[in-house]
């Protein structure tokens, strides 16, 4: 069964991205620590961090693609996700610094301290264990999506409806996040950290480490990915985004499948977010701010919703480019955001894989493209449902 | 020529000369009068006083306070009067008289002026009485409440005296809660305090709560069950108002609401597409309002307390053009396709955030309020601001417009054939593109009537619009899309929850708690409270 999964999660273009991000996982440490100062692939100490933060950003848009490209929910909260991983982490990180803080409190963080805490709370227990840290990335943004998920799938709340109670579900928890007494740290978030398993965070080596380890994180999601949208299960997904009722209708039970979607994608986010943390060195209330689950949404978009690529590679080239623009032209970035948003809608439905693998299939012969079984049927279905003018009803 | 011109100057000259000491003649000379206080013995001091209080200046009541609270010192150099607070080693000097700095001293350089506690009596009763009986109405006011607050027993006749004065109500009132606590403090008979308490009881706010609570704990065991019943009565009395309050807080919130909310609703219940860019049009809207104000100010400025009525049908057709446009533009190749309208209209905000930001700036603008629209009325134990009152009032007949476009005229008839069944409403002959591009720019235009009024009670920033757009998307989700009522019941409920709420929870654990409610109440109405019933499976 499992060797079964596996191996439908090789098909040829996952063991591509697979491999090439193990190349990265290498390559770039390699660049960054061996290769001496003046070689001209040298990759300097601020760029490696940087990548890192990229790579837990395609994580977090395959994560959407996910449940947006092959299953038709638009969340618009799933930094929340990413955010809730990202604290998890920031808690475990917290405790690493012990006595070593400004207060040198040996148990309270600074903040706690600060606000005149007296113990800490009952929800910070446990988090000076690494693995119960590990644990809590995935269980805590699980256990909401799987509330959240399971409430709204059940009552069939769809469409637009969906992505604002999301919308409304990641506002609220920045609301809650940014109150100094729920002991995360209000306004100012969680930071100043200094190590991680025992290894300083702010050290080359250590980066290259969290370097690699968000390369092969976001390999593993992309196995995990492919496995399921390539199993039975993946293709009943994809029957749900593009008519659901039929389905329904059909016989298939769409709530737990569209459940089961949802929990695996805020795993996902929830991995994406803790890698993200130590790499920037600081989570705060700003993480859930609705914007940013909207801003996932069109790195998906841009590479291409519905395929395991391309949301990665909107990910990584959206990204780069706000780094490049905010650098040379900071007044315009918002111009270029905005402008992308209504381009890649109007003009790039598929995004930019999706656009160049039809153009790609329009010259190839016909043949060639049956040879991949287990694409046609992603491919059968057109990947946006056709306009159908009284969808508003 | 030279010469008379000469002539006139030296006149002028000689003018002025005889004209100061002249002037200073008339009134009594105050700075003299104060550097007298310095003088003498105690009774040449209090003769001193007598002397100030008889002159009606109204910056004497402040001097003799000084002077009574040790504050006022002689400065031995030139026996001048001064003001004196401690600054690190030494003292920093004023004039008593207009506040000017007079330097630095040390502590052996000036003299403490001495009272007793005679003269202490006198100076309260002096302050007492020119403040009490003064023409100025905040300054009798002022007085009153000091009075009521210190209760002290030596006022009392002169507040008999004041009170028989006394004209303005408000002042009055304070004036008798006052006396009746004074009368409590005294030693007086059973019944004129059983009269006092009455007195203070039939007041029923806040200082009589206070006043009463402190007077329980030494009052004559006959007395104690009358107060105590007293406070009930206050007690509930307040607790009455509170609630009244927050009505009124609620009301207020609802109409922001629901100003911002029912563009949306028309956009989204006719075209199902969620205009992520509606708060950006209240921007606009306000952002209209502006340069309005400064376009009036600078070519017509008697038009200054017209600007409001100005403001509001540009901020209408620029917004609506705006809209319009966007529609036309962009959103009319996504009609079906709801989500992806709602990432474009997305990107269109950010790119008209920023392009007001590169325009106007990022610092927040002032709206100057007209004069009918600023400041507070009292009602009962009330405080309404005008501005709040007129923004509901506005979103009534913004609301009534509304109901009246879609239910009274064409286009409203077209709209509703539209929202109920797109394809049959087209079969029936209705451009249905016409419709809605039309049904955008309305939004939208309703939506820059919205950024009038919230530029009114909100910053002017690029970011005014999207403090509301959660809201709004809350308000029309929780109302449904199948008529306005829905959104009119949706802002009400949304804004009376949240104040209602507040007292409790603070203002940011409300709000969660109704983030957290709507999204639970969405999943027993997945439309909203009025959802449009149809047979249609969606998709």
């Amino acid at each position: 069964m499992i060797t079964q999964l596996v191996l439908r999660a090789l098909d040829r273009r996952a063991v591509w991205v697979v491999s090439a991000l193990l190349l990265v996982a290498l390559a770039i440490p390699f660049a960054n620590l061996v290769l001496p100062e003046g070689h001209p692939l040298h990759l300097p100490n601020y760029a490696v961090p940087l990548f890192g933060k990229y790579l837990t950003y395609a994580m977090l848009a395959l994560a959407l693609d996910l449940v947006w490209g092959y299953c038709g929910i638009l969340s618009l909260g799933h930094a929340a996700f990413f955010a809730l991983g990202g604290y998890a982490m920031g808690m475990y990180l917290m405790r690493q610094i012990g006595a070593r803080g400004v207060y040198a409190n040996p148990v309270l963080p600074d903040f706690m301290v600060f606000l005149n805490y007296k113990e800490l709370p009952w929800f910070w227990n446990g988090f000076d264990q690494f693995w119960f840290a590990a644990l809590m990335i995935v269980l805590v943004p699980a256990a909401l999506a799987f509330v959240f998920g399971f409430l709204a799938f059940r009552s069939r709340v769809t469409g637009v409806y969906l992505s604002i109670i999301t919308q409304a579900m990641t506002y609220a928890l920045l609301l809650a996040f940014f109150r100094n007494d729920l002991g995360f740290g209000g306004n100012n978030g969680l930071t100043d950290f200094k190590d991680i398993l025992g290894f300083n965070v702010q050290a080359t080596t250590t980066r290259a480490a969290l370097f690699a380890a968000s390369a092969i994180a976001l390999a593993f999601a992309v196995l995990v990915c492919t496995a399921i949208v390539n199993s039975k299960l993946g293709k009943v997904m994809i029957a749900i985004r593009d008519a659901e009722s039929r389905t329904r209708f059909l016989g298939y039970r769409v709530d737990n499948i569209k459940l089961f979607a949802f929990v695996v994608s805020a795993v996902i986010a929830g991995i994406a977010g803790a890698l993200y943390v130590p790499q920037v060195g600081i989570i705060n209330p700003g993480e859930f701010d609705p914007g940013n689950s909207i801003e996932v949404v069109i790195w998906t978009a841009v590479g291409g919703r519905g395929t395991i690529i391309g949301p990665i590679i909107g990910g990584l080239l959206v990204n780069a480019g706000k780094s490049v623009f905010t650098g040379l032209w900071p007044d315009y970035w918002l111009y270029a955001l905005g402008g992308l948003f209504v381009f890649v809608t109007l003009f790039m439905p598929k995004g930019i894989v999706g656009s160049l693998r039809s153009l790609f299939s329009r010259r190839k012969p016909p043949r060639q493209d049956n040879s991949e079984p287990l694409e046609t049927g992603a491919k059968d279905i057109p990947i946006i449902a056709e306009p159908q003018p009284g969808a508003a009803e | 020529m030279a010469i008379r011109l000469l002539r006139l100057i030296a006149f002028l000259i000689a003018a002025l000369a005889f004209a100061v000491p002249h002037a200073a003649a008339q009134t009594p000379d105050i700075p003299a009068l104060v550097d007298a206080l310095g003088q003498g013995s105690f009774p040449e001091r209090e003769a001193a006083i007598n002397a100030l209080v008889a002159t009606g200046d109204e910056r004497v009541p402040p001097i003799l306070q000084a002077l009574a609270d040790g504050n006022l010192y002689l400065r031995k150099s030139d026996a001048k009067v001064v003001l004196a607070a401690k600054a690190g080693s030494g003292f920093a000097l004023t004039n008593p008289l207009d506040g000017a700095d007079l330097g630095p001293a040390a502590k052996a350089e000036i003299d403490k002026i001495k009272v007793n506690n005679g003269l202490r009596g006198k100076i309260r009763t002096a302050i007492g009485q020119m403040t009490l009986l003064s023409p100025d109405r905040t300054t009798r006011l002022s007085a009153a409440q000091t009075i009521l607050k210190n209760a002290d027993p030596a006022m009392r006749d002169l507040l008999d005296k004041a009170l028989a004065a006394e004209t303005d109500p408000q002042i009055k009132s304070v004036m008798e809660l006052a006396r009746a606590v004074i009368v409590l403090k005294t030693d007086t008979t059973i019944e004129d305090k059983r009269a006092a308490i009455t007195t203070i009881i039939s007041h029923g706010d806040r200082d009589a709560q206070t006043v009463l609570s402190s007077a329980l704990a030494d009052a004559p065991d006959e007395l104690k069950p009358l107060i105590a019943d007293g406070l009930a009565t206050i007690a509930r009395n307040l607790q009455l108002w509170d609630i009244a309050q927050n009505l009124v807080y609620g009301t207020s919130l609802a109409s922001v609401l629901l100003l911002a909310a029912i563009g949306l609703a028309i956009t989204f219940g006719v075209m199902g597409v969620i205009n992520m860019a509606h708060g950006e049009m209240v921007m606009l809207g306000a952002y209209v309002t502006f340069v309005v104000q400064n376009l009036i100010a600078t070519y017509a400025p008697g038009l200054a307390e017209y600007a409001m009525a100005i403001s509001i049908p540009s901020a209408f057709l620029f917004t609506a053009l705006v809209g319009v446009g966007i529609e036309r533009g962009v959103i009319r190749w996504l009609y079906g396709r709801p989500l992806e309208t709602l990432l474009a209209t997305w990107g269109i905000s950010l790119i008209l955030q920023q392009a007001v930001r590169s325009i106007f700036g990022a610092n927040n603008r002032l709206v100057a309020p007209p004069s009918w629209m600023t400041g507070a009325f009292e009602l009962g134990g009330l405080t309404i601001t005008w501005n709040r009152l007129w923004i509901v009032v506005f979103a009534i007949i913004v609301f009534a417009a509304l109901q009246l476009v879609l239910n009274r005229t064409p286009l409203g008839l077209q709209m509703r054939a539209v929202t109920q069944n797109r394809r049959m409403a087209s079969a029936m002959g209705i451009r249905t593109p016409f419709v809605d591009a039309m049904t955008f720019g309305l939004g939208s235009g309703v939506a820059g009537l919205a950024g009038v009024a919230l530029s009114q009670i909100d910053n002017v920033s690029p970011n005014l619009g999207q403090g509301y757009i959660i809201d709004s998307f809350m308000v029309v989700v929780f109302g449904g899309v199948g008529n306005l009522w829905g959104t009119l019941i949706g802002a009400v409920s949304l804004g009376m929850a949240n104040k209602f709420l507040e007292p409790y929870a603070g203002a940011v654990l409300a709000k969660i708690i109704i983030l957290v409610l709507i999204i639970l109440f969405i999943q027993r109405r997945p439309r909203g409270l009025f959802a449009l019933k149809g047979r249609a499976v969606e998709q």
